[in-house]
């Protein structure tokens, strides 16, 4: 089973609300909402947040994401009231980004250590990708330069041009589906689309890049899997991403 | 003279009638600059908290100050419950498996509740927090302690700076929490956490004191 999440947030259906998009990028992951007081006020419950939390681990651990303030010390003590505290982390991120990129990192199969990074890597990443290279690394070292990738596997690298025919482009869903593609693949993957670029493990980089139907995108690969991981986008976009 | 553990459950019926009796001052200090749910949530929780001492009787300090913890965090809400409950808890175990508490024992205690809710809440000294209270509290104590007192004058002492130090967060601009919203607008008032503090540590020491 994959890592689960907990979204703890103030309002009940605030948290239902991200769990819903959540689950849409992710349909295997266990989002499990833990939002509002038991009277139905807004606020944070300990016992709710903790139940959540046995909830969504089903064995591979669990990673907490929360709103504002409170939120956050429920969610910690929540995890150091566990049995084993080292089960769950709570997520340094924003809410509804670092949702929905943890659901897609536990959909890959990441461990809670990786879900919980993905998610954070959510808080810095340029939306719009408009700083080329900036959305490739979710850690980048402080004092070195982030192109340390770029120019080891320049030689190496692979393009591939493809046309989005399905419906929506690259929105939600199908950014998601493109991302969980390339789990497991030793290759770092970049989406061009006009001056933009996007880094391919980031669902919010790529839906950043606005690219829709009919629009001409270009696949950069590197890596030693790089021709598989150029392959299966190809494939998905010839599916239309199951649209 | 140390303190038992029925010391401790008096102490906390005694903060639970302090927190009851100040329920709407809480609430006003928190109406200007929080969401005025302050003295509800702490009477509601040291209430649940006076209804468990009723119901169970633990044997040590250490006992008593967990059952504390584990319903203040489930019944206070807000911010409140897991910073005070982090209190209790880190002050539980700091208190150990002995019956009784002496000075330093007391002064521990409060260092490694204070040191709880530093870790929780991530504020500092001036920051117009319960920590404005709670962090001359326990150098009082410290310096108490050092000086072989007991745990009554140690409690007494604490309860003292605590509450110079809630009265000195009312220039303050608030740095965490809800009243940093406000920004400078929360100058001008008294920190309903701060207050709550210097209020409970007052009421500890009271009965330590008469207990005797």
């Amino acid at each position: 089973m994959s890592v689960g999440l907990v979204i703890v947030a103030h309002s009940g259906r605030l948290a239902e609300g991200v769990v819903e998009l959540a689950a849409q990028m992710a349909p295997e992951v266990r989002v499990v909402p833990a939002g509002g007081l038991p009277d139905g006020a807004t606020g944070t419950d300990f016992e709710t947040v903790s139940a959540a939390l046995s909830d969504a681990d089903s064995g591979s651990g669990a990673v907490l994401l929360y709103d504002l303030g409170s939120a956050q010390m429920t969610a910690e003590l929540a995890v150091e009231s566990l049995g084993d505290p080292s089960t769950a982390i709570v997520a340094d991120a924003p809410l509804v980004e670092g949702a929905v990129a943890a659901a897609v990192a536990a959909q890959g199969d990441s461990d809670v250590e990786a879900v919980a990074r993905a998610a954070a890597g959510a808080a810095s990443m340029e939306m719009a990708g408009a700083e080329p290279g900036s959305a490739a690394g979710a850690e980048p070292a402080p004092g070195q330069p982030a192109a340390a990738g770029e120019s080891a596997t320049a030689a190496a690298e692979i393009r591939e041009e493809l046309v989005l025919d399905n419906e929506i482009g690259l929105h939600a869903r199908p950014a998601a589906m493109l991302t969980r593609t390339l789990t497991g693949l030793d290759a770092t993957v970049t989406i061009v689309f006009g001056d933009k670029e996007a880094d391919a493990a980031s669902v919010l980089g790529l839906m950043g890049l606005g690219a829709r139907q009919g629009d001409r995108i270009t696949i950069r690969a590197s890596g030693r899997d790089a021709q598989q991981a150029v392959q299966r986008i190809l494939d998905l976009a010839a599916r239309d991403f199951d649209e | 003279m140390p303190c038992t553990a029925q010391d401790v459950i008096a102490a906390l019926r005694a903060g639970a009638e302090t927190v009851t009796e100040h329920r709407d001052e809480l609430i006003r200090l928190d109406r200007a600059i929080g969401d005025a749910d302050h003295g509800e949530n702490m009477d509601r929780g040291f209430r649940a908290v006076v209804a468990q001492l009723d119901s169970a009787s633990p044997r040590t300090p250490s006992a008593v100050l967990k059952l504390a913890a584990t319903t203040l965090i489930s019944s206070v809400g807000g911010a409140s419950g897991p910073l005070y409950g982090t209190a209790f808890l880190r002050a539980a175990s700091a208190a150990g498996d002995v019956t009784e508490l002496d000075g330093r024992a007391v002064a521990d205690a409060l260092r490694a509740g204070m040191e709880g809710v530093t870790a929780r809440g991530k504020a500092v000294t001036g920051d117009k927090t319960m920590i404005d209270a709670l962090a001359p509290a326990v150098e009082a104590a410290k310096a108490s302690a050092d000086s072989d007192a007991t745990a009554a004058t140690v409690l007494a002492v604490a309860a003292d700076a605590a509450r110079t130090g809630a009265e000195a967060t009312e220039p303050m601009v608030a740095r965490k929490g809800r009243a940093s919203y406000l920004g400078e607008r929360s100058a001008g008032h008294l920190d309903p956490g701060a207050r709550s503090t210097a209020l409970l540590l007052a009421a500890f020491a009271d009965t330590v004191r008469t207990d005797r």
